[in-house]
């Protein structure tokens, strides 16, 4: 992985950058000696690896404020990182870079239930907000399956999905408002309490930014009020089609069922074995689908979504009759990622989105990638939305393993892009797909999104290496070609 | 200021970048328009070169199952709507039309300007707005390139979510030339509980309490006295003021949360019930704020805070004969003031600000909107990085020069 370049100035004022950051940050805010830095080097995504500069933990905003404008004015790069929970690489260090932790930001600031929203600041965990919540009957809907450990702050800067999602929205549909501070120390609000912020949507394209456009010290967030019933289906398919089928059919029938999530053959079986909660083991496919809402409406909907299965020739169709076996269903799906781990001594979670229609089509390709690379794939699939987890499974410890791993999920993101789909669904860019970037984008395409990241921090210091390719310097994206008086159309077109 | 000396009408992505292209080399202030319906919204930009999408028109691809239309931004959304009828789906995002407010004809609005205006109507309070259902465009920007971004399936993180900035961007950022969105199920029916007689302060309160509950109350407006003799209710529920809540699903959903809905809110009185047919009218008044058609008034639309709706108006009450109505739980202020030169744009600001919410003059006569800042000023701060990132996309500052703010975008 190409990071970029470190500044051998940085590397060698790294005392004295240390010393600036003590003044701002006092106590034991700033992290130097390489035994403690390690606990920083990584992140999710554990195949790559770098010591940061330093780590910097602050406590305020006006920390943060000082800490950016120092690293601005001394041209010091940053790098943000919430819980380090990101499965893209999307903390992961540079040599020459501060490690921003923001985990001492762990406070709920508000809850205010008359306007349903809570005001927290970026390291608190996403579980934490549904705790302080659920007593009085809410809860904050996205639920990345992280979320005993993410912290909000990353959720917004990776705008963080879940197997609620088709129903509730992303991190982005449930973030009202945030604090956030640019490169030179400004502070800045962008929406809050009420829907839909003034000007132009700023909030809309911070959340998602992957940290590189400007750190955020305050979120507020809508809650919901918890439904009063769940029901789930467990659905068995001999055909990876006709569960396809059952998806697109329960959707045609208007029902966005709470969550909807599929598994494959192999998925089941390294699920089966290990929690033991009877799955089916003779299947192709396997789709659980819960349903949320007031009795009178799971009811109801339990008995349509029970006859659409039966319709696509379902093999196994149970319907949870108690909280216990509602639980049991979710258990295999929700330990699918250490099942797999228990089978092979590595995976590589894939996370492209894919038009539904044409999982038959992805799951067979991805067979025949499987046999070319050597290596196995299970795949976990939020079906309702099309959003693909291939677990690729390896062994680091054999030499080229890693590398072929790698290849062989470049490959089913590229294929995902070409049936129509997306790069990542919910995981973000990183640097693990910054490179296949221009399978999904061309250069305009993407020089436009540069400039926007270039309006919030011009000289490119906050998480440089994610997201971009190539990293264009600032002014030779903004300049304009306009050929006056060499033009084509020299005069008024008329169409 | 004069009227647009020049009017172009593109047919395909190619030709708007050549028409932006030559506006930038003859520096003309373009005016991006599809129907028009919205052109009376914002300061008014004086623009030299009207840059008409109408004839950008026609769904590119629509899979029910999929969740996802893509349709070429100059399609109207009474077309898209009727075609999402037919498979029994919806923008749930529920567009206001602001045709009839702003003068106009009613169902003109294209696609385009629904997005670029982020129109929204009652639900969302439930459902989001449409920026919340907008996956991905193509646009020409204001350095006269087609781009792209987002993409054509539901759930999408790859890259900036350019699709947020462009919704509700009025032109000012790029043209756009195809949009996709996310579409939904269009519930099997619907109801309204409407609660006579509350105060405002009591209405927000009790919708506080509907939209708080497991009902999954998906509209929750209050109509006071006189606002609510002109809205689409029975005679009876006219008197006086009306507090409408509304349920949306199926059939035996719906009923069974109207049971338990109107039970949690007795202290606040007996709600009578509309059916589907009242309930489909009544919240299409409400969402294209029929109530201050065909008057004069200059129109604010406050977003503010749910709980903090009724001191926001009683505070510009104080000071002017205005009359309001509330949408979203309290959280959106149909305000229609007196004419005045300013239309009373201090009075209203003063209420807004203090809460964090804001407000947007929407129909003001043109000296009016050139006189006062139509859209929430942002502090410093803000306000420059606002100008960053319309020069980001719009160096030149062609696209609708000065329409949000008047020292530049």
């Amino acid at each position: 992985m190409k990071m970029p370049a470190p500044d051998p100035k940085t590397l060698a004022r790294r005392g004295e950058i240390a010393r600036a950051m003590a003044a701002i940050v006092p106590g034991e805010g700033v992290i130097t000696d390489a035994e403690s830095l390690r606990a920083y080097e990584s992140d999710g995504l554990t195949a790559y690896r770098q010591s940061p500069l330093l780590v910097v933990l602050p406590q305020t905003t006006a920390q943060v404020s000082q800490i950016l404008k120092w690293c601005g004015e001394n041209h010091v790069r940053i790098v943000p990182r919430g819980a380090g929970t990101s499965l893209s690489g999307g903390a992961l260090p540079l040599e020459d870079g501060i490690l921003l932790g923001m985990a001492r930001f762990n406070r709920v600031l508000e809850i205010d239930y008359d306007n349903r929203c809570c005001v927290v600041q970026p390291g608190v965990t996403n579980l934490a907000i549904t705790r302080a919540v659920e007593d009085a009957g809410f809860y904050y809907a996205p639920d990345p399956s992280s979320q005993i450990a993410c912290s909000i702050g990353g959720n917004v800067a990776e705008n963080s999905g879940g197997v609620h999602c088709l129903k509730y929205g992303l991190t982005t549909n449930n973030v009202l408002g945030v604090e956030l501070v640019l490169m030179t120390g400004e502070v800045v609000r962008l929406g809050g309490k009420h829907l839909d912020a003034a000007g132009y949507d700023l909030l809309g394209v911070m959340v998602g930014s992957e940290g590189l456009l400007a750190v955020v010290t305050e979120v507020t967030v809508r809650i919901l009020p918890k439904p009063a019933t769940l029901r789930a289906l467990l659905l068995g398919f001999a055909t990876v089609e006709a569960g396809g089928q059952c998806v697109a059919d329960i959707i045609g029938a208007g029902i966005i069922p709470a969550g909807m999530e599929m598994m494959d053959r192999p998925a089941i079986h390294a699920a089966e074995a290990f929690v033991h909660v009877g799955y089916p083991l003779d299947v192709e496919a396997l789709l659980i689908v819960e349903l949320d809402g007031p009795e009178a409406e799971c009811s109801h909907l339990l008995d349509a979504v029970m006859a659409i299965a039966q319709a696509c020739g379902a093999v196994t169709a149970r319907a949870s009759g108690s909280e216990a076996e509602r639980l049991a269903f979710w258990a295999g799906r929700k330990a699918a990622f250490p099942a797999v781990g228990r089978i092979s001594p590595d995976y590589y979670c894939m996370d492209g989105t894919i038009p539904r229609r044409r999982l038959p089509e992805v799951l067979t390709r991805m067979r025949a990638l499987s046999e070319h690379h050597g290596l196995g794939v299970a795949n976990v699939f939020h079906a309702g939305d099309g959003n693909l987890h291939p677990l690729i499974l390896y062994d680091a410890n054999q030499p080229g393993q890693l590398e072929r791993a790698e290849a062989f999920g470049a490959d089913i993101l590229r294929l995902c892009v070409e049936v129509g789909g997306v790069l990542t669904g919910e995981h973000g860019v990183g640097v693990e797909k910054r490179d296949l970037m221009p399978e999904m984008f061309s250069p305009v395409d993407l020089a436009h999104q540069q400039r926007l990241k270039c309006a919030f921090d011009p000289d490119l210091l906050l998480n440089p290496g994610k997201v971009f390719p190539t990293l264009h310097r600032c002014a030779e994206l903004g300049r304009v070609h306009v050929h006056a008086g060499r033009t084509a159309f020299p005069d008024l077109p008329r169409f | 200021m004069t009227a647009p000396t020049e009017s172009l009408k593109p047919v395909c992505d190619a030709e708007i970048a050549e028409a932006v292209i030559w506006a930038a080399e003859k520096a003309r202030r373009i005016e991006v328009r599809g129907a028009g319906s919205k052109a009376m919204v914002g300061r008014p930009i004086g623009a030299d070169l009207v840059l008409d999408v109408s004839a950008l028109t026609g769904v590119v691809d629509y899979a029910p199952a999929e969740l996802v239309l893509t349709a070429r931004a100059g399609t109207t959304l009474a077309e898209v709507e009727a075609l999402l009828a037919g498979a029994r789906q919806m923008l749930a995002f529920e567009p206001m039309d602001f045709g009839p407010l702003l003068g106009g004809p009613a169902g003109a609005a294209t696609l385009g300007g629904v997005i670029a205006s982020n129109a929204s109507g009652p639900r969302r309070l439930k459902d989001g707005a449409a920026r919340d259902h907008f996956l991905g465009f193509q646009a020409v920007s204001g350095r006269g390139e087609a781009f792209k971004a987002g993409g054509k399936v539901v759930k999408n993180v790859t890259g900036y979510d350019l699709s947020k900035l462009m919704a509700g961007s009025w032109g000012t950022l790029s043209v756009l030339t195809e949009v996709t969105l996310k579409v939904l199920p269009r519930p099997q029916t619907c109801a309204t509980l409407v609660l006579p007689g509350l105060s405002d302060a009591e209405a927000v309160r009790a919708m506080s309490l509907a939209v708080g509950s497991p009902a999954d109350v998906s509209g929750a407006a209050h109509l006071p006295a006189g606002v609510a003799a002109r809205a689409a209710l029975p005679k009876a529920l006219q008197a006086g003021s009306a507090t409408a809540l509304r349920l949306e699903g199926f059939g035996p959903s719906v009923a069974a949360r109207a049971r338990s809905l109107a039970e949690s809110l007795a202290t606040f009185g007996a709600a009578a019930v509309l059916d589907a047919p009242e309930t489909q009218a009544f919240w299409a008044h409400v969402r294209d704020v029929r109530a201050f058609v065909g008057d004069e008034r200059p129109v604010w639309r406050i977003s503010a805070p749910p709980m903090a709706g009724p001191a926001i108006v009683a505070a510009i009450r104080a000071e002017t004969a205005c009359e309001a109505y509330y949408d979203w739980a309290g959280g959106l202020v149909w305000l229609a003031v007196p004419r005045a030169p300013d239309a009373w744009a201090a009075v209203v600001r003063k209420g807004g600000g203090a809460v964090g919410g804001h407000a947007t003059l929407i129909r003001a006569p043109a000296e009016v909107r050139a006189a006062v800042a139509v859209f929430e000023p942002e502090p410093p701060a803000l306000a420059a990085l606002t100008r960053r990132v319309k020069a980001s996309f719009d160096p030149l500052n062609l696209l609708g020069p000065g329409r949000l703010f008047a020292d530049a975008p």
